[in-house]
């Protein structure tokens, strides 16, 4: 379904474009006219995605099915996301799994899959990403980390140590590429509400999905380092980080 | 009345068969009465039913928003399957206004995409966060009635999909029984997956308002027929007040702009009501000061104003979660339509008795419904007057005031609207709508409602 973006509307490479917080991202860019090349691994879901933000008035769209847990494939598939889109502004890592941590504490494999789709693929990405744009001297790298990568909790250390590797690895990236004309973006999102969740109970305190991609609209656009949404998680993660360890250990989170 | 069928009717879920589900949670209707626990199991795509159900053995029920207010919405012990995150649009053609979009996209998420584009609902409700099934399935009416008739005929096409797998296209040539059955068909008939709806254009986001008051039903009548030609209609009355100032009210009519103007949207903080308020907030004496507030914050008899389309139509979605301001124990509309043959008296009658109860309704909306036919069977609009009253549940005060209501409004040849309804009769319901055996045959076998159950004594058919 390639054809030609032949337009000066924003490139943006979207991963993971069927999960929640990305779709409703990719709606606003949509609606603001934007180029979106779209990847992930259902190619019902991606399609209905498509349709969707075609109809909202993306300027071009197009998509590619890949399991992004192949690294092998990596380069080939964002050479072609580049071409489809006839460069790149924005690229958005946003695919990811929670796992389970109650297999994962008994079972490496697990743990290993948990770590190998949220922290080795990323890193596989983001060196092909963050080399195209330094030799450009432009472009913004926004990727999905989690507050549960700021302090490593019993209730989800697996995933939690893998968003913080992720964090990590950001950082010192945005510290090399900064001086570059390269902007690297670390999203901790707090627990969302979807749009599946309205008209339940307890739901209310959740964030909502359209604030959350709003803000993350805002906060590409403004070039930020770093993002908690809603904002309130960085003075709540900020406290949690500073427990001492011996006061944590006994907490129950 | 007996009391013992009221005692029945709040005692009804100890009366329930199904066991307990695992992963329950609450799932509230908009009057927040009854309560009951269910299974939730969400949709996120199209795909997800029946997929998601699969291996499921137990009654399932497909829900939107929550905003109808009893328990059309409620299934106790069930699986409910929640559509909101199955939200998408499919299609939408700027020269006919015809938009395809997943079924649980809601009416805000439609005007956000469609009035920068110039083009409104057909008809819509007092509140724009309702799902499009679920405006499909209750069959809903705005204050266009009178010339645009239900949100069904407004529907060219769905898609149907029942539990077993099957996938039925309806409109008036395909499948056209399950298309009339399933427009104001409860929900009961299978899942709407999609459907397309044909929006109207628009130049600007205003309305050219109107609001008049006037001094009883003679009035209001009046002002009824002199306003055949204006598009939107609606009344709000002063149901607390007896003797001279008896079904005052203010008769609000509107049409869309038709000088070109701003389309996009001023964007505006939302207010959420925070808390439940204590049950005491809301008596007698409190509504009435409020209705007499509201009737006089109209000065003098007319007033006339340029109005954006938000503030009209939804006065009170800028106040997330009002429904909290009627306590803990919730609310209940009651909604009727009398034929023209007994509206009058009826009408009256039917306030006369409420002003007596002393139980308070905030809300009192008049309208006259027109003769614009809907293609639903089940639709609850008929040609005449609709009364739709907020109460405050009060165990013991209320339900025997209700079950009055509902006996005058079938003397009087009427019937009440079911997505407002959380207490009539099995026996009032079923001469209120005698089509429902139809619905009964046409019912996917998997799927019922508490509401279903209550007034049929139906189960699923597992
Ligand atoms: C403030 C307020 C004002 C209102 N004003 C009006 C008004 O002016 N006119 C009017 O007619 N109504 C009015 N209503 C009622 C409301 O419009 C209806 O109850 C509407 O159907 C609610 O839609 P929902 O998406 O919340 O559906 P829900 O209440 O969740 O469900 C309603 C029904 O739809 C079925 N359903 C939902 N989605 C699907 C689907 N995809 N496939 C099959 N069945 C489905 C459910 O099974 C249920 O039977 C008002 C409600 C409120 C809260």
């Amino acid at each position: 379904m390639s054809s030609n973006a032949n337009h000066s509307s924003r490139k943006i490479l979207v991963l993971g474009a069927t999960s929640g917080i990305a779709e409703a991202t990719c709606r606003i860019w949509a609606s603001q006219g934007a180029s979106l090349f779209l990847v992930a691994r259902n190619a019902e879901k991606l399609a209905a995605v498509a349709t969707d933000l075609r109809t909202r008035g993306a300027s071009f769209v197009d998509t590619a099915v890949a399991d992004l847990d192949d690294t092998e494939q990596h380069p080939a598939l964002l050479a072609h996301a580049v071409n489809a889109l006839t460069g790149l502004d924005v690229a958005y890592l946003a695919h990811g799994v929670l796992g389970d941590q109650t297999q994962a504490e008994q079972d490496f494999n697990t743990a290993a899959h948990i770590l190998h789709t949220n922290l080795m693929a990323p890193v596989s990405l983001l060196t092909w990403l963050a080399n195209f744009f330094v030799q450009r001297r432009a472009g913004t790298i926004a990727v999905l980390s989690s507050v549960a990568g700021d302090r490593g909790r019993k209730s989800n250390y697996v995933y939690g140590s893998s968003k913080a590797g992720l964090s990590a690895f950001l950082a010192g990236l945005r510290n090399r590429v900064d001086r570059e004309g390269v902007t690297v973006l670390t999203i901790k999102p707090g627990p969302t509400k979807t749009a599946m969740t309205a008209g339940m109970k307890g739901a209310e305190k959740f964030a909502d999905v359209d604030k959350v991609a709003a803000s993350i609209v805002k906060a590409v656009d403004g070039r930020a380092d770093s993002l908690y949404v809603p904002f309130q998680w960085q003075p709540i993660m900020f406290v949690i980080r500073h427990i001492p360890e011996r006061v944590f250990k006994k907490l129950n989170l | 009345m007996p009391e013992i069928e009221t005692q029945q009717r709040l005692t009804y879920k100890q009366g329930s068969a199904r066991k307990s589900a695992p992963g329950e949670a609450s799932f509230e209707s908009w009057g927040r009465y009854p309560s009951y626990k269910a299974n939730i199991i969400p949709l996120h795509w199209q795909s997800d039913f029946p997929a998601a159900v699969r291996g499921i053995h137990d009654a399932v029920l497909p829900v939107g928003l929550g905003r109808s207010y009893g328990d059309v919405c409620l299934l106790d012990q069930g699986n409910l399957l929640p559509t909101p995150a199955m939200n998408r649009l499919i299609s939408f053609d700027p020269e006919t206004g015809l938009l395809t979009a997943e079924a649980g996209i809601s009416l805000a998420q439609i005007l956000d995409f469609s009035v920068p584009r110039g083009f409104f609902l057909p008809v819509t409700p007092g509140t724009k966060y309702v799902t499009l099934g679920g405006a499909i399935a209750n069959d809903i009416h705005g204050k266009n009635h009178h010339v645009a008739g239900t949100f069904g005929r407004h529907v060219t096409e769905f898609e149907l999909v029942r539990s077993d797998g099957t996938v039925l296209r309806c409109s008036p040539n395909e499948n056209p029984e399950f298309y009339a059955m399933t427009i104001g068909g409860l929900g009961l008939t299978g899942l709407i997956r999609w459907a397309t709806l044909r929006l109207k254009p628009i130049v600007s986001r205003k309305i050219d308002y109107e609001g008049i008051q006037f001094h009883g039903i003679d009035e209001f009548l009046y002002l009824t027929e002199a306003s055949k030609e204006i598009e939107y209609t609606v009344s709000w009355v002063d149901c607390t007040s007896t003797g001279k100032n008896f079904c005052r009210g203010i008769f609000m009519q509107g049409d869309h702009s038709t000088r070109r103007d701003e389309l996009k949207p001023s964007p505006e903080p939302k207010l959420v009501f925070p808390f439940n308020a204590p049950g005491f907030a809301l008596n007698h004496v409190s509504v009435s000061a409020f209705n007499t507030l509201f009737f006089h914050k109209q000065m003098g008899k007319r007033q006339v104003a340029l109005q954006d389309y938000e503030p009209f139509f939804y006065p009170l979605d800028k106040v997330l979660h009002w429904n909290r301001m009627y306590g803990k124990s919730g609310l209940l509309q009651f909604q009727y339509v009398i034929p023209w043959n007994n509206a009058r008296e009826g009408t009256v009658a039917i306030l006369k008795e409420v002003a007596k109860s002393g139980l308070a309704s905030f809300l009192a909306v008049l309208k006259a419904f027109g003769d614009v036919p809907s293609p639903g069977v089940m639709s609850f609009p008929r040609p005449g007057i609709t009364l739709a009253l907020d109460f405050p549940i009060k165990p013991g005060k209320s339900f025997p005031l209700f079950e009055r209501l509902a006996d005058m409004t079938l003397e009087f040849g009427g019937r009440l609207y079911p997505a407002k309804d959380a207490a009539m009769t099995a026996a009032q319901f079923q001469a209120f709508y005698p089509e429902w055996r139809q619905l009964a045959r046409f019912r996917d076998p998997l799927i019922t409602s508490s509401f279903w159950e209550r007034v049929t004594g139906e189960q699923p058919n597992l």
